[in-house]
């Protein structure tokens, strides 16, 4: 049973293979073999998650070499709803890349690959192994921006590539600090080894800033993420919408596993400048991502940017130390996941079937695509945290949690947050619906020069099923929720 | 300071390797150079893990090698991985800097940024 742990990051590696194996004979063969991977990798996370809502933890001890000496594979009420999200979002993707593209085969090895990186985030135990699985997630995501064939991909591309790498590196560093005051790599044996060798250690700290920025690097949290409008934003709507649901989502369930199972809530504690570095750093960021998303006319940039200021928000509930917070953050990281790749796949289709970009495009789009327009609208409110969406649960309990940590400071930046979400997909409804299409912007969408492709059914239905997604995602919340909770309560 | 020096060279190698590395990715405008200086800052990360891991007079921890001291083979290990990471790394940035090449003409931030500005 606990064999489809391991299972959900080697079947995406082994197909990731097929695609550029059997590309020279089957020119189509990429997208059925990465659907079949999406099928069994659900089949999979399924299992996994039924099999954690029986007995609440499994574990997979790698090889058969037994923690900690081994790697150890771990799924929990945190993780377990996660890999079921990377199921769910690749087959969403899938379905929309059916027609969209790209469609070279190269490019579904790659998301495979992707696929592969992010499950073993999700499911690994062990602080190295993360540091493999961070890598593997990053070089396929690498790829797949430099997808898009303008060179100024592959310049957005590369740019990540060094940001990415460099955090790693530092993350990389503060692991070998952390083996080699303790001498093991296991998560679990970890948290006891810390605090054997106490928490105001200079190498434990040191440690603990090395791995918080390299984590937070890959978040993207203000100033850290000079990368990550480049990158959404080049890259095909495909690959933005895929990378900005999962990849900043898995590390910033990265940072969540290592702050409270590795250092605990103890570390917290006593060295009380490390949270509250986290939470100011956080609430710069959820400030000033919007501050910057409302400045923008290209609207995939305008959605990079709402996504520096959710993170914020999720990092800044990391940093509480609160229970409730937690619960929250772990909520906005599955929300945020649904709602930000079903925005992007939504420009996505606007762009592919009206040839609009900008915000100045939107004019009058309701009245020409009324589904979607209709999706973009639920998904934009759900995001600004309108009940009973998603988005509103996972504030709801940052919010809560903050009160209940006496952080006063941190409850009004998320509520101004909040008015800021609503400033910036505010003017986007706006125009949508209720400003009249310029006269000549007909002429413009039709010799657009892009090369236009009709927007298929398997496009507007992930669409569609995306909104739904959220709305019911925030009416079973509290379900959600009781499934998390006991993962998280070990910490406290 | 020179005992510091004599005794621990190789971590303060580490650390000068870490500073050449960071500042040739940011202060090069070239992007090759950038590469380089990538892998400089990765061989200065690889150099402290094995560093670490280096026991005076001790042995590997095979049957029938050891006198008295053993030294785990777990930091060597990691870095073998993550040298592989760093290959692989590379040969990414390589490919990515070729078709930025046929792109824009030039390898140089400024000169891509101007085109980047007249296109």
């Amino acid at each position: 049973m606990t064999d489809a742990l391991v299972l959900l990051v080697v079947v995406p590696i082994a197909a990731s293979l097929f695609p550029v194996a059997l590309g020279g004979r089957f020119e189509r063969i990429g997208w059925f073999v990465a659907a079949a991977m999406g099928l069994v990798h659900l089949g999979l996370s399924a299992t996994v998650a039924a099999r954690v809502l029986d007995v609440g933890r499994i574990s997979y001890a790698v090889g058969g070499f037994e923690p900690p000496f081994g790697i150890e594979l771990v799924a929990d009420g945190i993780s377990a709803p996660l890999l079921v999200l990377v199921s769910l979002s690749t087959l969403g993707v899938l379905a929309y890349a059916r027609r969209a593209g790209p469609h070279s085969n190269a490019f579904y090895s790659e998301l495979a690959l992707l696929t592969a990186g992010i499950s073993g985030v999700f499911a690994t135990a062990d602080v190295f192994n993360l540091y493999v699985f961070l890598e593997i997630t990053g070089l396929a995501t690498y790829a797949l921006v430099a997808s898009g064939r303008s060179p100024s991909a592959a310049l957005a591309s590369l740019k990540y590539l060094f940001v990415g790498t460099i955090g790693a590196s530092l993350y990389l560093l503060g692991v070998g600090y952390l083996y080699i005051m303790t001498g093991t790599l296991n998560m679990a044996d970890l948290t006891e080894a810390v605090a054997s060798v106490g928490y105001s250690s200079p190498a434990i700290l040191t440690s603990f800033g090395l791995i918080v920025t390299g984590l937070l690097v890959k978040v993207a949290v203000f100033p850290l993420h000079t990368w990550q409008p480049g990158a959404y934003a080049e890259s095909p709507d495909t690959v933005s919408a895929y990378i900005s649901a999962l990849v900043s989502t898995a590390a910033g369930y990265a940072l969540v596993r290592i702050i409270y199972a590795v250092y605990t809530t103890e570390f917290l504690d006593e060295v009380s400048l490390a949270g509250d570095a986290l939470v100011a750093l956080a609430s710069v960021s959820i400030v000033v991502g919007a501050v910057l998303a409302v400045m923008q006319s290209d609207l995939k940039r305008m959605l990079a940017y709402s996504s520096v200021s959710q993170f914020g928000l999720v990092v800044a509930a990391i940093g509480l130390a609160n229970e409730t917070a937690l619960v929250g953050a772990v909520v906005h990281l599955v929300g945020h996941a649904v709602m930000k790749g079903g925005l992007f796949l939504t420009v996505g289709v606007f762009a592919t079937g009206l040839g609009v970009r900008t915000v100045e495009d939107f004019a009058g789009l309701a009245a020409k695509a009324p589904v979607s327009s209709a999706a973009f609208a639920v998904l934009a409110f759900s995001m600004v945290g309108i009940p009973p969406a998603v988005g509103f649960v996972g504030k709801w309990n940052i919010v809560v949690g903050a009160v209940e940590a006496g952080a006063w400071s941190v409850a009004a930046v998320v509520v101004v947050s909040t008015l800021l979400t609503l400033a910036y997909f505010g003017r986007v409804i706006e125009r949508m619906y209720f400003t009249a299409p310029e006269p000549e912007a007909d002429a413009v969408s039709t010799d657009g020069g892009n090369e236009t492709v009709e927007v298929s059914f398997g496009m507007r239905a992930v669409v569609v099923v995306s909104a739904v997604a959220a709305v019911v995602l925030g009416v079973l919340g509290s379900d959600l929720i009781t499934v998390i909770q006991p993962a998280l309560e070990v910490y406290f | 300071m020179i005992d510091l020096l004599t005794t621990h060279y190789n971590y303060v190698a580490s650390i000068l390797l870490f500073g050449i590395g960071l500042y040739v990715v940011m202060g090069s405008p070239n992007l090759v150079k950038k590469i380089i200086g990538m892998n400089i800052f990765q061989v200065g990360i690889f150099l402290f893990f094995v560093t670490t891991g280096y026991v005076d007079g001790g042995a590997p921890p095979v049957v029938g090698h050891g006198e008295e001291t053993f030294v785990s083979p777990l930091p060597h290990v990691l870095i073998l991985t993550a040298i592989v990471v760093g290959v692989s790394l590379t040969a990414v940035a390589l490919a990515l800097v070729i078709r930025i090449y046929d792109g824009y003409g030039s390898l140089d931030e400024d000169v891509i940024k101007e085109v980047q500005v007249d296109d």
